[in-house]
């Protein structure tokens, strides 16, 4: 990767132009005769710039960024798989992507809402899903308010709290705050689980439901959950399941199954559509029968993203029956073998057989000594960069304050993940040895470690704003 | 095992991986769930396809769509994709890329949308932009709980009549379960009303207000004086916005709007059913640190080079948690890109020209409409850029359907009876004349 250093304002000259477009007929009015008090007083300082100029420019961004396609990317949670390619072209066949959202009569796309719904009920033991939500954490908020409607449906007004484990997402209370619910939050014993014993005392009439990320983020799987499922309905609670972490599971387990009353799915993660540097992704909402006749509330503008949809059916038309049972396992066959070949030189604070993802808590030896401070997770994470792979998720769960969340899942060959243990070898020896040279990475990237205070004291957010610098 | 194109491992792969786990089996993987958990039997699912299979399948799908001329709008436009942004947001390593949490290998990603902020700025004249949200009604949404949260203890907001029906839908449900509660301000003449946005000011408790540039008739509303009103209230005004319309219309910033927000699907991205799009919002400096979902900001590395990161972040999920000003965490960053590229290609006088286009074709096709006897005027004089609303005199069921017969798409209806149409750079004359035809036979 090399640095570039252009903006595309910094292109631009009067006069240029990168569109061809039809010309307005000379003697019929145009928007100029829309009346002055309307109109703009000057025009927007949008670039002026070429075709190529564009093309050129995009390229050069593009060879600064890192993807799945140029390598391992093992951020936990993130689910970062392969996105395969036929799934693109799908998804821009004309009669998907010219559909208007109001259109009706179209039995092609009903079918991929039929299909996939009745694709992704098979796989995770729901009865029906809802498409509207278009990420993650837009599907935990439709979920949630599918369990407030419920219990209002039924007169029970007081139940405005809602349980999230200490481990949880930080989307999982932020999602209960928007959605209007008082979070209390239950610890994880010794063992990384929600602790049952601490769980109990809080459920009553005011209780609304718990979310779960079940195996949870430490990767590890609440086998308490029948206990806990039973402890929760008894209480008159629902169960909310966050997809985040459903990879291990696809597969194998179903949430509906362990007694989850909604859920969602990230297609983006678990159903292999491409990230996009942050979005459009999908989270569909899944509940169980009694839940149905609440799961149609609306949360964005018309169906959904439709376009992350038909990539994840095809994921799943591909995948089918035969090769399902394997997806989960072969994600969890994975971290297990990245976790015990390095156990020597990061420290496990839990030791269990961990699913798609597991924790680090730091090195074994940072190497710190009189006058040196040790290396810590973010230099790892840097010097990783410098070897050409991704970083894990860092200092995420909270639980541990060196956390490095490692997920590799199931589209890694045996020789990539001997590739990234033997890279993370190498990173403990140098940190045994030099930590300085883990706190000044990266040294192979476009950038070096940028100032991040400095972004926040002086924020600098468009191209017009002052620099202090 | 069989093997399969996603899955790398061979046999001897996995069994390698077993010995060094300690395991005999992948199924002592999940020994530790309770068994009866583990799904037994076959999953309800088709039978694997090939790839050959799967196009197929989709091909056949997509040919049961009927391909039908889209003369409709209400909050999605069929404006041209020029061939230059597929190309470039197909590229992988944006489109495989996680969000730029590693800025240092993630320079592509955070500089297209500083440019994409950027960008926001300038058509809104906002001070500041985020990254993007999902789509136009949730940053309306994200909108009204700003303004309650910016107010502190009042919880009304104001959303006029004339704002199209899925922003208000989806304003109406984040409300609902935030306590805040949504008063309508009337429509006089298809815009919003002075008069009963002043007299519901006038009530006290009102935290923000929400109004449209271009409303749910398409008409052009004239804001003049609101944000007077609504400051004088010490509520916060948000304009929704189409930000294509804003190469020529007076900017959510020189109406005196605290909050600018819309849905960037006018700006290159295909219809798609409706998704993905990308929504925007833009605010003042005031409003910087309220603002939901990430923000990228410049700054330098160790070396002194402009370097671009996530800025800002207390405001997140990740680091507040249930104090987050939004839940927002994944967004629609590819879409941003989708915008960022058509933005560059137009510049300020292409994308005026695609105004002046969709305004001569639109107004065309009014006139053409009015002149077969079936409609009358809804609005007289109304000025409007690419969607009008006209009065049919025959029943409008009847009017969709005849263009359904000719393979057009159009017509909506309103509550009030009324029919609207939506005409972009993309719509011929020949296309009109079929329009015109449709209806006569």
């Amino acid at each position: 990767m090399k640095y570039y250093d252009k903006l595309i304002f910094e292109l631009s000259k009067e006069g240029r132009m990168g569109y061809s477009l039809p010309r307005p007929k000379d003697n019929l009015d145009t928007c100029d005769s829309i009346p002055a008090n309307l109109r703009r007083s000057e025009a927007p300082l949008l670039p002026q710039v070429s075709e190529v100029d564009v093309v050129r420019h995009y390229t050069n961004l593009s060879q600064m960024n890192f993807g799945v396609d140029t390598g391992f990317y093992p951020l936990g949670s993130c689910t970062m798989k392969y996105n395969p390619k036929i799934n693109e072209e799908i998804a821009s066949m004309p009669q998907f992507a010219g559909i208007h959202p109001l259109q009706k009569n179209l039995p092609g796309i009903e079918a991929v809402y039929q299909g996939l719904d009745s694709a992704l009920a098979a796989i995770t033991g729901m009865k029906h899903f809802t498409f509207k939500p278009c990420a993650g954490a837009h599907g935990e908020l439709t979920g949630l308010m599918i369990i407030r409607e419920y219990h209002m449906s039924r007169g029970d007004m007081k139940r405005t709290r809602i349980i999230v484990p200490d481990s949880a997402h930080g989307t999982n209370p932020a999602s209960a705050a928007v959605c209007g619910l008082e979070i209390v939050q239950v610890k994880s014993n010794a063992n990384g689980l929600v602790d049952v014993e601490d769980l109990k005392p809080l459920l009553d009439d005011t209780i609304a439901g718990i979310m779960m990320t079940n195996p949870n983020t430490l990767g590890l799987f609440e086998k308490d959950i029948r206990e806990i499922a039973q402890l929760v309905h008894e209480c008159g609670g629902l169960l909310y399941y966050d997809g985040a972490n459903m990879n291990p599971l696809i597969g194998t387990v179903r949430p509906g199954d362990m007694g989850f009353d909604v859920m969602h799915l990230n297609l983006h993660k678990s159903f292999s559509t491409p990230h996009g540097g942050g979005g459009p992704g999908s989270g569909p909402v899944g509940v169980c029968e009694k839940l149905v006749p609440f799961f149609k509330v609306n949360v964005s503008g018309f169906n959904g993203n439709f376009g992350v949809m038909l990539r994840a059916y095809a994921y799943i038309l591909m995948l089918g029956r035969e090769n399902v049972k394997m997806c989960g396992r072969l994600a969890t066959l994975g971290a297990n073998y990245i976790k015990e070949s390095l156990k020597d030189c990061y420290k496990l604070p839990l030791a269990q057989v961990c699913k798609h993802e597991f924790v680090f808590d730091g090195l074994v030896n940072d190497g710190a000594r009189e006058g040196v401070a040790g290396a810590t997770t973010l230099d790892v994470a840097k010097r990783l960069l410098d070897y050409g792979f991704h970083a894990p998720t860092i200092y995420f769960p909270l639980l541990f304050h060196q956390a490095i969340m490692i997920e590799p899942t199931e589209t890694e060959s045996k020789e990539t993940l001997d590739q990234f243990i033997e890279v993370m070898r190498t990173i403990a020896q140098e940190a045994a040895q030099d930590p300085d040279l883990l706190h000044t990475a990266p040294h192979n990237t476009p950038i070096s470690r940028p100032d991040e205070t400095a972004a926040a004291r002086n924020p600098i957010l468009k191209i017009w704003d002052e620099c202090a610098c | 095992m069989e093997g399969f194109q996603y899955f790398p491992q061979t046999d001897q792969d996995i069994q390698a991986m077993l010995e060094r786990i300690g395991v005999k089996s992948l199924d002592d993987l999940y020994a530790d769930v309770p068994q009866d958990f583990i799904f037994q039997g076959e999953y309800d699912l088709p039978s694997a396809m090939t790839e050959q299979e799967v196009r197929q399948f989709f091909q056949e799908l997509a040919d049961r769509n009927p391909r039908q001329t889209v003369f409709a709008g209400a909050g999605a436009y069929d404006h041209y994709t020029p061939a230059v942004i597929p190309y470039i947001t197909s590229r992988s390593e944006f489109q495989t890329a996680y969000t730029p949490y590693q800025c240092e290998i993630s320079q592509g990603t955070l500089r297209y949308i500083f440019e994409f902020q950027s960008m926001i700025c300038t058509l809104t004249g906002m001070d500041v932009s985020n990254a993007s949200m999902y789509d136009g009604p949730t940053a309306a949404a994200e909108a009204v709980r700003m303004s309650v949260a910016q107010a502190r203890k009042k919880n009304t907001v104001l959303v006029s009549n004339t704002l199209m029906p899925n922003v208000r839908a989806v304003i109406d449900t984040y409300a609902r379960y935030a306590g805040i509660e949504i008063v309508e301000i009337a429509q006089e003449g298809g815009q919003t009303s002075a008069s009963s946005l002043e007299s519901l000011l006038a009530g006290g408790q009102v935290a923000g207000v929400v109004v449209p540039l271009t409303n749910r008739f398409g008409i052009i509303e004239n804001l003049e004086g609101f944000a007077d009103m609504i400051h004088a209230a010490k509520a916060v005004m948000t304009v929704y916005c189409d930000p294509s319309t804003l190469a020529v219309l007076k900017t959510p910033a020189e109406w005196g709007a605290d909050i600018a927000v819309g849905d960037g699907q006018t700006l290159g991205i295909p219809l798609c059913y409706g998704g993905p799009y990308v929504g925007f919002m833009a605010t003042s400096r005031e409003l910087m640190r309220k603002m939901p979902g990430r923000i990228v900001g410049e700054t330098r590395d160790g070396e002194g080079r402009r370097a671009f990161v996530l800025t800002l972040q207390a405001r997140e999920q990740h680091i507040r948690r249930e104090k987050a000003t939004s839940n927002i965490c994944s967004n629609q960053s590819l879409m941003a890109l989708w915008v960022t590229v058509y933005l560059s290609l137009m510049g300020p006088k292409g994308l005026k020209q695609v105004n002046d286009i969709c305004y001569q074709r639109s107004h065309f096709l009014m006139q053409n409409l009015l002149e077969t006897g079936l409609f009358k005027e809804a609005f007289p004089g109304a000025p409007f850029i690419k969607e009008f609303a006209l009065k049919p005199l025959i029943p409008p069921r009847y009017i969709q359907e005849k263009l359904q017969e000719h393979g057009i798409f159009g017509a909506l209806q309103t509550p009030e009876g009324y029919t609207t149409f939506a005409v972009t750079e993309m719509r011929t004359k020949e296309q009109i004349f079929e329009l015109i035809k449709a209806l006569k036979g």
